[in-house]
């Protein structure tokens, strides 16, 4: 108990003191994380909304892939992202492995599927009338997926908290294609990691309370965003 | 007679390899309200969608204002029309955010819209609900918004898929008439489907009858409801009396025919020996007491019998007496309790000769041959 509140106390001094280093960590963490998101989403909300309106030969095929990709292990998307930028690997050229990209590139992997798969059931929730209602007003396809879309919304948004809570929080796939360098690609959770086996159980808690912040002050944006204007 | 706005040419729909839907030719007239009624099933909804470019016939072609619609030209025919679903299906915003929808996908401008926009809640009586959001608000008036979202658009033709359907009583009792002004004093050129003969009745100038996907009768709605083509038309449509009988003479306008013993002038023309079959509606049959004299009228049929069987349903009670053969007629709860009409009872049941109709494909041949 005493290790659990003096290292609290001593986190928070820390936090207090403003060690450069740890707001660094904590701003990559950020950016990777929310640019892995933010490409996500190009990719997922697209993709899922494709798979929810379009039937082609392979669907449920597709779509089986996709639920299964919402439950990737990130050592396994770690594994597969280092396999591929690996200097003899088919993008080792690019030479992006242990670089903020790399962590990107496999963040990505991890959300793009779980976007994609919100989007896919967000979208198929809303009823075949509906959009056939849509198009019977005189919508266009792509005004008539905008307004589906919009109607989908509050499902979407979670699909944008599941996506960025997925990469911010996840560390094997950052430390296997980061490689967890000072300075460079060094996260919140490859910090914690770090610090933990090193018995800095004071560096690490103040590194645990910054994620939690960080993801509750994401999560409460976006459930403002969400909760806007659906009161009973 | 008024130009046809929209018009369908060998159309056909089918789901693994069976028709559900087979039409020839229909014509959609400017001004006019067409009904589609039949059974569940029967296409109709089918129709509705290919008639307003929302499903592609398997053969055939829609015509909007006398050019085929292909695919190019589909979305701007479909933005001449508007379609109301028997659910209000609206977006999750305001009362006024699902009135303009439609404007705004063709890019009307904000004044136009919202000048529309006042108006149209206006006549559909739903102003006060203008910054409301959809979700609160009843099945009345969520279809009243879905019908002025519809409206606002100012369609060349209105599709109304069993737009009541869904509604209680009271709320479809009082949408009812408020449409049917509309209709009337705009002259909208509407196709509505129903299931519902008696909304046919309210609103439409035509009336097509369709059944297995095929169109049995098309004919004004007064023809439709009075003199049906077959018995199943006959039977949907509401003609309770249908018999059989033999034609006996036919003189001075009037053909008289035997019925089960009872002879029953009729101002259908049929020859002489021919069988035929006859469609009484319920509410043109009048039942007076035979206690009291019966005055000299016009009306030529005056049968006595007992009342075999009295049944209370909406909008009238149904009442079947025994003249010989079982003749329905209905009168209203009023009548009942001031006549006594009960089971057992002796009353004598009374129709013109106009009342009675040849049903069948033989009374359009009957109608232009001349009697001998």
């Amino acid at each position: 108990m005493d290790l659990l509140l003096g290292g609290v106390r001593q986190a928070v001094a820390l936090l207090l003191a403003g060690d450069g280093e740890t707001w660094a960590i904590l701003w990559l963490s950020l950016v990777v994380s929310g640019s892995a998101t933010l490409i996500s989403l190009a990719m997922g909300i697209p993709a899922g909304t494709a798979l929810a309106l379009v039937r082609f030969p392979g669907r449920g095929l597709v779509v089986s892939a996709v639920n299964a990709g919402m439950g990737l292990p990130p050592v396994v998307v770690g594994l597969l992202v280092t396999l591929v930028l690996w200097r003899s690997g088919p993008l080792g050229g690019l030479e992006l492995l242990y670089t903020p990209a790399a962590i990107i590139l496999a963040q990505v992997v991890i959300a793009a599927p779980i976007v994609a798969g919100m989007t896919l059931a967000a979208v198929q929730q809303i009823p075949r009338e509906f959009r056939l209602q849509l198009l019977a007003l005189g919508a266009s396809r792509v005004q008539m997926v905008w307004v589906v879309l919009r109607e989908a919304r509050l499902p979407m948004l979670a699909a944008v908290m599941a996506g960025f809570g997925g990469v911010i929080s996840e560390i094997g796939a950052s430390l296997m294609v980061g490689g967890n360098i000072k300075g460079q690609t060094r996260t919140l959770t490859t910090a914690m990691v770090l610090e933990t086996g090193k018995g800095n159980f004071d560096v690490a808690i103040a590194l645990s309370i910054l994620l939690l912040v960080l993801v509750f002050l994401v999560n409460w944006a976006l459930t403002g965003i969400q909760q806007r204007g659906t009161g009973p | 007679m008024a130009p046809t706005v929209l018009e369908l040419a060998g159309v056909r729909v089918s789901y693994a390899a069976t028709d559900a839907l087979d039409v020839p030719a229909l014509e959609v007239r400017e001004g006019e309200v067409l009904a589609i009624i039949g059974p569940n099933g029967s296409g109709k909804s089918t129709l509705l969608r290919v008639l307003g470019l929302l499903e592609r016939p398997t053969r055939g072609t829609v015509s909007f204002r006398g050019r085929v619609v292909d695919a190019a030209g589909a979305l701007a025919a479909r933005r001449r029309m508007a379609v109301v679903f028997q659910q209000p299906l609206l977006a999750d915003m305001t009362v006024a955010g699902n009135a303009t929808l439609g404007l705004s996908f063709r890019g009307v401008t904000a004044d136009e819209c919202e000048s529309r926009l006042g108006r149209w809640l206006e006549r559909l009586n739903i102003a006060p609900l203008r910054d409301q959001r959809a979700r609160t608000l009843s099945g009345g008036e969520a279809q009243r918004v879905a019908l002025a979202r519809a409206l606002v658009l100012e369609p060349d033709v209105l599709l109304l898929d069993e737009p009541f359907s869904g509604l209680d009583e009271p709320s479809r009792a009082a949408l009812l008439p408020d449409l049917a002004a509309i209709l009337r004093a705009d002259r909208v050129t509407t196709v509505l489907v129903s299931h519902d003969r008696g909304e046919a009745l309210a609103l439409a100038d035509r009336v097509a009858v369709l059944m297995g996907g095929r169109i049995r009768q098309l004919d004004e709605t007064a023809r439709v409801f009075h003199a049906p083509v077959s018995e199943e038309v006959a039977r949907f449509v509401g003609v309770e009396t249908l018999v059989t009988g033999r034609v006996l003479s036919r003189e001075a306008g009037l053909t008289v025919v035997d019925v089960a013993g009872r002879k029953l002038e009729i101002a259908a023309a049929a020859r002489p020996g021919e069988e035929v079959r006859l469609g009484i509606r319920p509410e043109d049959v009048t039942l007076m007491l035979p206690t009291e004299t019966i005055p000299l009228s016009s009306a030529r049929n005056q049968l006595g019998g007992t009342i075999a069987r009295v049944v209370p349903s909406t909008p009238g009670t149904r009442v079947v007496v025994d003249v010989g053969f079982p003749l329905v007629a209905t009168v209203t709860a009023r009548s009942v309790a001031d006549l006594g009409l009960a089971e057992g009872v002796t009353i004598t049941a009374v129709f013109k000769a106009s009342a009675a109709h040849l049903v069948g494909p033989r009374s359009l041949v009957a109608g232009s041959a001349r009697p001998p």
